[in-house]
């Protein structure tokens, strides 16, 4: 059995809750003012994903970046590794708002997109 | 320079972040005919355009957006409902609004390069030039005067905007959530960061920036201290962090150097009002803004105003919807057929609130009245806006987190005559 301990974000009250938990399945919760605690605990025993933005390397636009996001949340775990691929990559104008910048990125299933325009 | 007059607007607005965007498109909406949006940045957007992250939108839109996206979709409305913008505009100038028969009209001046000086004269003014950050000379900070030391929104808008990363070990002063979000972004770019200091013994930025920008990378944060000094010339070294006592004042002995290169400022945003106080408009010491009344008029009738520039939001959906509010009523004032209703009501912060805004109600429409408390009571709470205007229970009560009172225009507009003010209030239950 494992214990963490972390700060509930379902409403700006702002729990501190306990979690226990065996392979990322919650065994039990503490601290929670209401059952979307222990729905959050839940989610944060199995893996934390959360919306990941950067920029990205823009040639010859408008800005020398682009702001990108991942079109889900993505595990928190792959957060630096999503940023070296987004590092590895130079965008060229024009640059569309909710264009893919990266398809399945690492393999997680989700894409990166840009989050404005660049026009050229 | 030539000053050169230039065709009537209707409505004008000052500044095209979420307040002014929202302002222009309301106020066509409403039946403007002219709408013009000034803004001395090269494209509108505001300061949202830095904002990368997500967490925009999530009660207008129902999803969370980032600051760009966020701004594109309001941006995009502006323009199919007619609203005409001029980036590159900076506003220099206010005049005091004059009497044209039975109305006012506002008249100021904007510098541009592909204009040069102009007097622009229009119906309706909506100030929305937001906030600005309080800088290092505000802060009597001991030491030097080294390089590295910005603010966390100067640090955004260079890391975002220019892909510039100030520097490779950083500190940040005060817990706005913008230090916070800025120390999760240069985390992620490959600086570290060696703490957070917050002179308070509560945080001042939101509890979901605390757990997603310093929890989830293991960055510390210190409650009760502060920098006091400054170490090395011409760059930064370091910085001398002290504890402070329950007295608020430092704790002898208590000084320890932490070396780093760069220095973020996160220690409060206050609104920008030159041009409010050229205008001789008049400013509530409490928010730092114009007084508005609950059509977001200011103490001159025909110059609305809204947003960070009226009182410093959370969120900026809620900045959107009152630059809504501002803008509709902009419109109608400037097509001389604003209805207000009754007589103005005073608002007071009374026990434990800080400030709270409009601070004059007329009754005229429902509004939502935000308040900030003075200090943090950490459980059951109940907030009230007296003569049975409002009361509702609160689970926590935070300086961080603005609180909002529902206030109906019927219940204001009955209340009786020898009412000239009701008092707004949060204490424990």
């Amino acid at each position: 059995m494992e214990r963490m301990k972390f700060l509930c974000v379902s409403c700006p009250f702002g729990c501190f809750l306990t979690a226990e938990h065996e392979g990322g399945k919650l065994t039990g919760v503490s601290g929670n003012a209401c059952p979307a605690g222990e729905r959050y605990a839940a989610r944060e025993v199995s893996g934390p994903v959360r919306s990941f933005t950067t920029t990205a390397r823009v040639d010859g636009g408008m800005l020398p970046r682009c702001p990108v996001r991942s079109r889900s949340p993505l595990p928190l775990s792959d957060f630096f590794a999503v940023k070296r691929e987004i590092d590895g990559i130079t965008l060229k104008p024009p640059v569309e708002i909710g264009q893919t910048i990266i398809k399945n990125v690492l393999e997680t299933g989700v894409d990166i997109i840009a989050s404005r325009s660049i026009p050229s | 320079m030539t000053a050169a007059q230039r065709k009537w607007i209707d409505v004008a607005v000052i500044g095209a972040g979420p307040a002014g965007v929202a302002a222009a498109c309301a106020a066509r909406t409403a039946g403007a005919g002219r709408v013009v949006v000034f803004d001395r940045d090269a494209e509108p957007g505001g300061i949202l355009q830095q904002c990368v992250h997500t967490g925009f939108g999530l009660h207008t839109f129902g999803e969370e957006l980032t600051g760009p996206e966020y701004m594109h979709r309001y941006i995009e409305r502006a323009r199919r409902a007619g609203v005409e913008f001029e980036p590159g505009a900076a506003v220099f100038g206010m005049e005091k609004p004059e009497s044209r028969g039975d109305r006012q009209s506002a008249a100021f001046w904007v510098s541009s390069a592909r204009r040069g000086v102009e007097r622009v004269e229009a119906g309706a003014v909506v100030l929305a030039m937001g906030c600005r950050e309080r800088p290092a000379g505000a802060l009597g900070l001991a030491g030097t005067r080294p390089s590295g030391v910005y603010t966390a929104g100067s640090a955004q808008r260079l890391l975002n905007m220019g892909g510039l990363l100030p520097g490779r070990r950083a500190a940040v002063m005060g817990t706005g959530d913008i230090g916070l979000i800025m120390a999760r972004r240069m985390t992620l770019e490959g600086a570290s960061i060696v703490g957070v200091f917050e002179i308070m013994p509560w945080v001042s930025g939101l509890r979901r920036n605390v757990a997603q920008c310093l929890d989830d990378f293991g960055i510390h944060y210190h409650l009760n201290s502060s920098v006091r000094e400054l170490r090395g010339y011409p760059a930064l070294e370091g910085a001398v962090v002290e504890k402070i006592g329950r007295d608020g004042k430092p704790i002898q002995g208590s000084e320890e150097f932490i070396p780093c290169d760069t220095l973020l400022l996160a220690v409060g945003l206050i609104p920008e009002n030159e041009l409010t106080r050229m205008a001789g408009i008049g400013i509530n010491p409490a928010t730092n803004g114009p007084v508005v009344n609950d059509l977001m008029q200011t103490s001159c009738e025909c110059v609305f105003a809204a947003g960070n520039a009226v009182a410093v939001y959370d969120l900026a959906d809620f900045v959107s919807r009152e630059g809504e509010r501002a803008g509709r009523n902009a419109a109608m004032y400037a097509m001389g057929r604003l209805a207000k209703g009754g007589r103005d009501i005073a608002v007071i912060p009374g026990e434990n609130v800080r400030s709270a805004s409009p601070q004059i109600i007329t009754g005229t429409e429902d509004i939502a009245l935000y308040l900030r408390v003075s200090s943090p009571i950490e459980g059951k709470c109940r907030l009230e806006v007296s003569e049975g205007l409002f009361s509702a229970d609160l689970r926590c009560a935070r300086p961080g987190e603005m609180n909002t009172a529902r206030l109906k225009a019927s219940d204001i507009a009955s209340l009786p005559h020898y009412i000239h003010s009701v008092a707004v209030r949060v204490k424990e239950a």
